[in-house]
């Protein structure tokens, strides 16, 4: 794995290998990233449930709710 | 209101790169803005950019995001994170999108060699032959008066920013 260092002082690029503590590093924060998006999508499914549940019970559709909330 | 918009530095990768990063950036200019389209190895439609500002990976990042694919919306917060999530799931086309396509984003970094705290903003979309794709922004805080003298960005789920991904570095003077 390489990573690309543009120098904005002297428009120099270079192409360096990750050093293993930069691949950990990175690992680490996308293994957090990744339970991050999975608790998220989680909490917006259990949203969209309840919405949908409370939407049943009172046998309005989500445009109609919307239209009452206008 | 800017008057100036300079091309400080730009890249465009020519093979994958774990990270790209920008550095030695001038304090000469008010603001920068960081334009990007980029594409990952990520396997799945929709990845973001991880964000690294001046190599400081203190826990001192924190943002709060919206997204939606026209059908539905999400929105996600992070705090006192060791790098950006500029953009959860939007910002980075994922390695599933139709191929050759790439995300389009932009950074808007105000007063970015002040003493004070820094907000910046996000705002990118995806891009695939398909009836959903990831468009949102992102309200990011880096909870340092330092100045910011480097950028890094890589993928947010750890693949490679691809081949032709693209970064363009501006500024901005205020006068």
């Amino acid at each position: 794995m390489d990573k690309v260092i543009v120098d904005c002082s002297t428009g120099e690029q270079t192409v360096v290998p990750l050093t293993a503590e930069e691949i950990a590093e990175l690992e680490a924060a996308a293994a957090q990233a990744e339970q991050d998006r999975l608790a998220a999508e989680a909490e917006a499914a259990t949203k969209a449930a309840a919405r949908q549940a409370l939407l049943d019970k009172l046998g309005i559709t989500q445009e109609e709710a919307a239209l009452l909330l206008s | 209101m800017a008057n100036t918009y300079v091309l400080i530095a730009s890249n465009t990768l020519s093979s994958s790169a774990a990270s790209v990063t920008f550095s030695s950036i001038p304090n000469t200019y008010t603001d920068l803005v960081l334009r990007t389209s980029a594409r990952s190895t990520r396997s799945g439609i929709d990845d973001g950019f991880a964000v690294v500002l001046s190599s400081n990976t203190n826990t001192i990042y924190s943002h709060t995001s919206i997204n939606g694919t026209g059908t539905a919306v999400q929105s996600d917060y992070n705090y006192n994170m060791s790098n950006f999530y500029a953009g959860h799931i939007f910002g980075i086309n994922g390695n599933t999108t139709t191929s050759s396509t790439f995300s389009s984003g932009e950074f808007y970094i105000p007063m970015y060699a002040s003493s004070n705290k820094k907000q910046l903003s996000f705002v990118g979309a995806n891009e695939t032959n398909a009836t959903a794709v990831q468009i949102g922004a992102a309200a990011l805080f880096w909870n340092s008066t330092s100045a910011i003298t480097s950028i890094s960005l890589s993928s947010l789920f750890g693949g490679d920013l691809m081949s032709g991904s693209s970064f363009f570095l501006y500024g901005i003077k205020n006068s």
